[in-house]
């Protein structure tokens, strides 16, 4: 059962992870991503991560892309239309792509009789644990990262009222 | 196997029931607007046109399903698709009623109940804007564009006070599982006074309960705040180009989304299927007693006082009056009390609830766009923030106490 | 033969690794900057799998913990980026990477 709900959600994954670099609209990439993201998010569920399953639903697909979603239909500007100028790009990256993954999965290669299992339920963790974490030996990154989400609200808001006045 | 034959009978009676629901709750909002407004509403179709729904659905099903030839059809067609897929996801973990005894099988009324319900249901409604947004978008014209636009912003912002809403109770009832949630209210202070997150101690969520309901106004694109599909300024809103069952996809996502929050806000603050005041006191007896009475009004409406000119109710009206004493007589049956009592209570409540949401359409014009935004950001958000952190305080406070 | 009820953590890193990979080719690819910023979200989520893969794997809630900081983080970012991708379109009125080269001439 574990099995097969990997292989369905994994291979969906990377198919729509494809689509997002292949699609020309970038409202086909981000739907896309959002595929991606909910994939993920059942992943998430066999490897016993229940709270972080529900954020990533929350946070990634439901708030951020919704946000990006928006911004593509706000700009409106149509499919991507190909300068001709990033030929450097295409050329070796291609080749240095294929090295990356390949050097990747030969180092996964050597390391996987070392590894173990993902059996669902061998360990869960539910949003209890996370949150005493977070609140007790996490709580100084905790704080940290919410003077930076504030951070980012202001300079959002600097950035687009511009466009009022 | 034992296991799987019960989900999936019980997955079928919920689907059957939701879907009957659905399909009335639509005749029950035009019959209660049409009485606002001093109309009958529909009543040709049937019996009092309790057959309205059904002929609608015809109507539809019927209609050619056209698909402009501007728009971008493989999106066009997933919108309608993705819209009802969220809208009916959420009801597998809404806790119908207690656990219970049917035929020596011990079972929960309810589909699934999950460690993470209440997330559940926040990740499936964040993501719900996708279909009005993708739809909007898709239909390659500017009303469509604007309704999408303006519904993803109005989702995305009344999604805040919300979620702040539905934590305060959390800390009180100090799990995520709805089935847990609702069990954590069971009870009573001073012996009637029910133990409900809208009352409970230390701190009673009235207010974090009224925020829930405004927002959930919002999300659902209900009047006052439907500027989505604002017929006077954006013709149809983002279903302008939609036809057919395309079309009825987005209405049933409406209402579907309307029963699940309404299911969500009962759970959460009224006490799921609690009752009222405690059973000592005869609080099985009210489904009886109120079904007898609309029993007993049928019949003397029906034998003694028609209405003129309508022979067919001297025999439908005593007909549906026998089915009402039927159903109260089904109460008293010692088996089927511990199922049903709490049953009519949790549908009592969602009920009222969605009556609430009509009466609401009936009374308030809509919202201006900038008055919509200022009113969740400038009111809405605050006062959940500072809900949020009273009842923060008065746990804390009382958890020193013990 | 790969038992049923199990799957190998290998597998989760390696579909974490073509999540990266593919993440890096929509990266340098792409021309528009929406696409490339969503492609920036694909490497994170391709990194966050394998954060709980192996929080999964060492019995540690540490890896969630992470992912969940790498998500705050990417709202942050997600904030800030599509305020200035609004700007630079409001000032230039394209989204492609190529035309957007001011600091090149």
């Amino acid at each position: 059962m574990d099995l097969i709900l990997f292989v369905i959600f994994a291979v969906l994954a990377v198919a729509c992870a494809v689509s997002l670099v292949v699609q020309k609209h970038p409202i086909g990439s981000a739907l896309s991503l959002i595929g991606v993201m909910g994939s993920l998010a059942i992943l998430y569920l066999l490897l016993g991560a229940e709270f972080i399953a529900a954020v990533q639903l929350i946070v990634y697909a439901g708030a951020i892309m919704v946000l990006f979603v928006f911004v593509i239909m706000l700009l409106n500007t149509g499919a991507e239309t190909a300068t001709g100028r990033s030929w450097p790009s295409r050329l070796l990256g291609i080749p240095l792509i294929t090295i990356f993954l390949g050097l990747l999965a030969f180092i996964l290669q050597r390391m996987a009789p070392s590894m173990g299992m993902v059996r669902f339920g061998a360990f869960n963790t539910g949003a209890k644990e996370i949150g005493r974490s977070l609140f007790t030996t996490y709580l100084l990154p905790f704080e940290v990262t919410s003077v930076l989400v504030l951070i980012a609200i202001l300079g959002a808001i600097v950035l687009a009222r511009k466009e009022i006045d | 196997m034992n296991f799987f034959l019960i989900s999936l009978l019980k997955t079928a009676i919920v689907a059957g029931a939701f879907m009957t629901t659905l399909a009335y709750l639509q005749w029950i909002e035009r019959k209660v607007l049409a009485h606002i407004q001093l109309r009958l509403g529909p009543y040709r179709v049937g019996f009092n046109g309790l057959l309205q729904p059904l002929a609608d659905v015809v109507k539809l099903a019927t209609k050619e399903g056209f698909v402009p030839s501007h728009v971008n059809t493989f999106f066009y067609v997933l919108a309608p698709f993705l819209a009802v897929l969220f809208a009916l996801i959420s009801v597998c973990v809404i806790p119908f009623g207690p656990s219970v005894e049917i035929f020596g099988v011990r079972t929960d009324l309810g589909l699934a109940d999950i460690n993470i319900g209440v997330l559940f249901v926040l990740a499936i409604s964040s993501v719900g804007v996708y279909g009005i947004a993708l739809g909007g978008w898709a239909s390659n014209n500017k009303y469509s564009l604007l309704g999408g636009l303006r519904s993803s912003a109005q989702m995305i912002s009344y999604e805040l006070p919300m979620a702040i809403a539905l934590a305060a109770p959390l800390l009180l009832l100090n799990d995520l599982s709805l089935r847990t949630i609702v069990n954590e209210q069971a009870g009573f202070y001073l012996g009637f006074i029910p133990r409900w997150s809208v009352f409970q101690m230390p701190f009673p969520q009235i207010v974090s309960f009224l925020i829930f309901l405004v927002s959930a106004f919002a999300e659902t694109n209900r009047v006052p705040f439907d500027l989505p599909e604002a017929e006077n300024e954006l013709v149809g809103g983002f279903h302008t180009e939609y036809s057919s069952l395309n079309f009825a996809a987005f209405f049933m996502a409406e209402y579907a989304n309307m029963i699940t929050v309404t299911c969500m806000a009962t759970a959460l603050f009224l006490g799921g299927w609690q009752p009222l005041w405690p059973s000592e006191f005869g609080s099985d007896f009210v489904p009886v007693i109120l079904l007898l009475a609309g029993a007993a009004m049928l019949f003397y409406h029906g034998v003694f006082e028609p209405i003129q000119g309508r022979k067919w109710d001297r025999v439908s009206f005593p007909a549906f009056g026998a089915i009402f004493a039927g159903l109260a007589l089904l109460f008293l049956i010692p088996v089927l009390k511990p199922i049903l009592v709490p049953l009519f209570w949790f549908i009592a409540k969602t009920g009222i609830l969605l009556f609430l949401f009509i009466w609401v359409r009936g009374t308030l014009p809509r919202f201006r766009y900038d008055q919509l935004m200022n009113f969740t950001w400038k009111f809405l958000f605050p006062v959940a923030i500072v809900n949020l952190l009273v009842t923060a305080f008065a746990v804390a406070l009382q958890g020193q106490k013990n | 033969m790969p038992q049923l009820n199990a799957v190998p953590l290998s597998w989760y890193l390696i579909l974490s690794a073509i999540l990266f990979t593919l993440g890096v080719a929509g990266f340098l690819f792409r021309r528009n900057i929406i696409t490339v910023f969503m492609s920036i979200e694909l490497m994170l989520n391709a990194v966050n799998l394998s954060f709980v893969a192996f929080s999964h794997q060492l019995r540690q809630i540490d890896g969630q913990i992470f992912t969940f900081f790498v998500m705050v983080v990417a709202a942050a970012e997600a904030a800030v980026g599509l305020a200035i991708i609004l700007t630079v379109f409001k000032n230039r009125q394209t989204l492609s990477i190529d035309e957007v080269d001011s600091l090149k001439n």
